[in-house]
């Protein structure tokens, strides 16, 4: 590089010749070097600039691709992952409480047909026709032979009928492949699983969506693939389950009734191990929901236990007296006057028999005495009423986790009068499902603490809030034992787990208002083992009569208790409890802590 | 020397590249096979579940119960009923041996001389 020196020799001899001075100039190049300086500087800051833009530029066009590419493509599964992500099904199992399958999904194919690809319309229709008998020929004929490019011929078929009908051989007649759901077990547990149908459908897959019960309850947790296959666990147990639809449909069948439900139900975890509801359905094959007539209950999908709300008749004299003993107005030995009937306006109150003038709590139980237990109501008064059968649950449905629970509101009285206090604590006047009864009445078995009925299986005692105390629970389950020893419900007596209960006969209202005459509902509430139950069983039959005697009998003690007792037998040692002598009960003995 | 080391770097640049092109098609071997082995759990697994599902069918109660019914003579099936639970006490253990004789006591009144 050469450098132009500030004082060039010639150029200051020259000035100082014509008397300039020379400083100028050296002021002057010194001027030009530092402009060039800064000329050269600048260039290279721009340049610096520029390829800085550049890599600005060039890394957000980079980023930009990228996400342009990311959000056009496809979904993709990473194959290099060493895992390997669990190939779940569509939709999880549903197990009972020890892992036996209740549904499951299977693996079936649906046919569908191009008919632009179809080689021999007409002997193609004529092959399928041969194959499945319920397709119309002349039907599949017109849409093969038609303008129509797709055509949906089956929803679900069976291997051997794929074989078929690809042994047909046209090329026009497609598979798609399709999950549907199984119930392997059939007709059992049906009102609990409830089924299943597709939703969306297309020609690879289709969406497997429950319509009812547990289904459709737990929808969102059997189609979230974050379970990963991860079986839905219900409190069911299928042997129970099984026996006591058995014991069910026969005692039906013998006792003449239209429809019977059963709960048995865990007194300390509310974990509902069998229910049935008769008629049932098979849950593979559904029917279709009623169109016509103004009773639901008619249909075989109706589930009695669960939405079918009845006046559940005397099973509710124990609540009254139970309030009574809690709230310290009476003891069981307390004598209350029985004389009748009690007149309210132009309503009587009175007893299926007379049974004297006076009786002791205990004995009112016994035998069931409406007058005794309408006094007992009238001393706890309306307020208090409402209140403690409200704690029991008798104000709400069920929290039970079954979709049609949630509609089963009780039906409770307008107007809470006197005379509806006094008929409802015998049970008219206020209509419950039978889960109501069977939650209300663990409360009664497990020391007075609620339970909140569930069908999921639960891990340890699941007490609720204290309803009533220790010793009126006590009491109460003393008193429930000696219906059965002494009382109404004689036939429950299974030799070896002391059963306790209370039968109930309510007169079946009629749907345009009033009572039918011989229409009743028979209901049997029991507990077993009396001295520490652990089960709460009911029984309701819908419009029993046993006719093996002069004339038809209806009540409970005649129709449901038979059959309770019958369930117990068949399912306590499937429970796993062995047939024990009662410990005898010490009314001497008082209970007292320091 | 600086020819040494233009050498050195062309072989490793060699190397490297064969390197990279055998791990390549390592990598694609591997993904091919981990498609397959997924390919085959996956198979696997439906053919479980249906295996399952099988079960469930054949176990179910209804079968159970008839067949059971159909075998009674053989196996004498009933359902569980209260009355066959028992109590310790009344399982029958075998007898206790009786204990060795040490030293017999002859009570015959026939002895071996006295016999023709």
């Amino acid at each position: 590089m050469i450098r132009t020196p500030l004082r060039p020799l010639a150029r200051i001899l020259s000035a100082r010749d014509r008397g300039a001075n020379p400083d100028a100039i050296e002021r002057e190049n010194l001027r030009r070097r530092h402009e060039e300086m800064q000329d050269k500087s600048r260039a290279r800051a721009e340049g610096r600039l520029l390829v800085l833009g550049l890599v600005f530029f060039c890394a957000f066009s980079a980023i930009g691709a990228r996400m342009g590419v990311v959000s056009v493509s496809e979904a993709e599964e990473p194959e290099a992952n060493a895992i390997g992500t669990p190939i779940a099904a569509q939709r999880g199992d549903i197990v009972d409480r020890h892992g036996r399958i209740l549904a499951t999904n299977f693996e079936t194919h649906s046919l569908y047909a191009q008919p632009p690809q179809m080689v021999d319309p007409v002997a193609s229709a004529k092959g399928l026709k041969a194959i499945f008998p319920d397709l119309d020929e002349e039907r599949l004929i017109r849409d093969f032979t038609g303008k129509r490019k797709f055509v949906w011929i089956k929803k679900r078929i069976s291997p051997e009928q794929k074989q078929a009908v690809h042994d047909i051989g046209d090329p026009g007649l497609l598979f798609g492949p399709r999950e549907m759901r199984l119930y392997p077990n059939g007709t059992l547990a049906a009102h609990v699983l409830g089924g299943a149908s597709f939703g969306k459908e297309g020609v690879n897959a289709a969406e497997v969506i429950g319509v009812a019960g547990v289904e459709k309850q737990f929808d969102g947790y059997l189609r979230d693939p974050a379970n990963a296959g991860q079986p839905l666990e219900l409190s069911l147990d299928l042997t129970v389950q099984a026996a006591a639809e058995r014991v069910l449909a026969g005692g039906m069948k013998i006792m003449n009734a239209r429809g019977a439900a059963s709960i048995l139900m865990d007194v300390h975890t509310g974990e509902v191990i069998s229910m049935v509801s008769l008629p049932n359905f098979d849950p593979n094959d559904r029917p279709a929901p009623p169109t016509s007539g103004f009773d639901p209950s008619v249909s075989p999908l109706f589930n009695r236990a669960v939405q079918g709300l009845y006046e559940l008749g005397s099973t509710f004299k124990i609540f009254a007296v139970a309030q009574a003993m809690n709230l310290g107005l009476v003891t069981p030995e307390t004598i209350i006057d029985t004389r009748g009937p009690i007149r309210w306006g132009k309503f009587r109150i009175s007893d299926f028999h007379n049974y004297g003038n006076e009786l002791s709590v205990t004995k009112i139980i016994e035998k069931s005495s409406n007058i005794g237990t309408a006094r007992l109501a009238q001393q706890i008064g309306a307020e208090r009423q409402k209140q403690f059968l409200a704690s029991l649950g008798f104000f709400e449905p069920t929290p039970f986790e079954v979709v049609e629970s949630a509609g089963a509101q009780p039906l409770l009285p307008k107007n809470w009068s006197e005379l509806s206090t006094m008929t409802i604590s015998y049970g008219h006047g206020l209509s419950a499902s039978p889960l109501h009864l069977a939650a209300a009445y663990a409360t009664v078995a497990n020391g007075g603490h609620y339970v909140s009925p569930t069908i999921l299986k639960k891990e340890g005692v699941q007490h609720g809030p204290q309803v009533m105390s220790e010793q009126a629970s006590r009491d109460s389950r003393i008193m429930l034992r000696r219906v059965v020893t002494e009382g109404t419900a004689s036939l429950a007596e299974v030799p070896g787990y002391a059963v306790a209960g209370k039968t109930g006969t309510a007169d079946k209202p009629k749907p345009r208002g009033g009572y039918y005459e011989d229409k009743v509902i028979a209901t049997f509430a029991s507990m077993f083992p009396a001295n520490d139950p652990k089960y709460v069983l009911i029984v309701t039959l819908d419009e029993p009569s046993e006719n093996s005697g002069s004339e038809p009998r209806r009540t409970a003690g005649w129709t449901a208790v038979p059959v309770a007792a019958e369930m117990i037998a068949r399912v306590a040692p499937l429970l796993g409890l062995r047939p024990e002598i009662e410990p005898r009960v010490q009314p001497s003995v008082t209970l007292a802590s320091n | 020397m600086r020819g040494f080391i233009y050498v050195l770097t062309a072989l490793a640049v060699f190397g490297l590249a064969f390197w990279a092109y055998r791990e390549n098609y390592a990598t694609q071997q591997a993904l091919r096979e981990t498609k397959t082995l997924q390919r085959q759990i996956g198979d696997a697994q439906a053919k479980l579940a249906v295996l399952r599902a099988e079960w469930a069918y054949l176990n179910r109660p209804e079968r159970l119960m008839e067949l059971a019914e159909i075998n009674f003579d053989r196996l004498g099936l009933l359902p569980l009923r209260p009355d066959q639970f028992g109590r310790v006490d009344e399982v029958s253990y075998p007898a206790e041996p009786l204990l060795p004789i040490t030293n017999p006591v002859d009570i015959s009144s026939m002895s071996e001389e006295s016999d023709p």
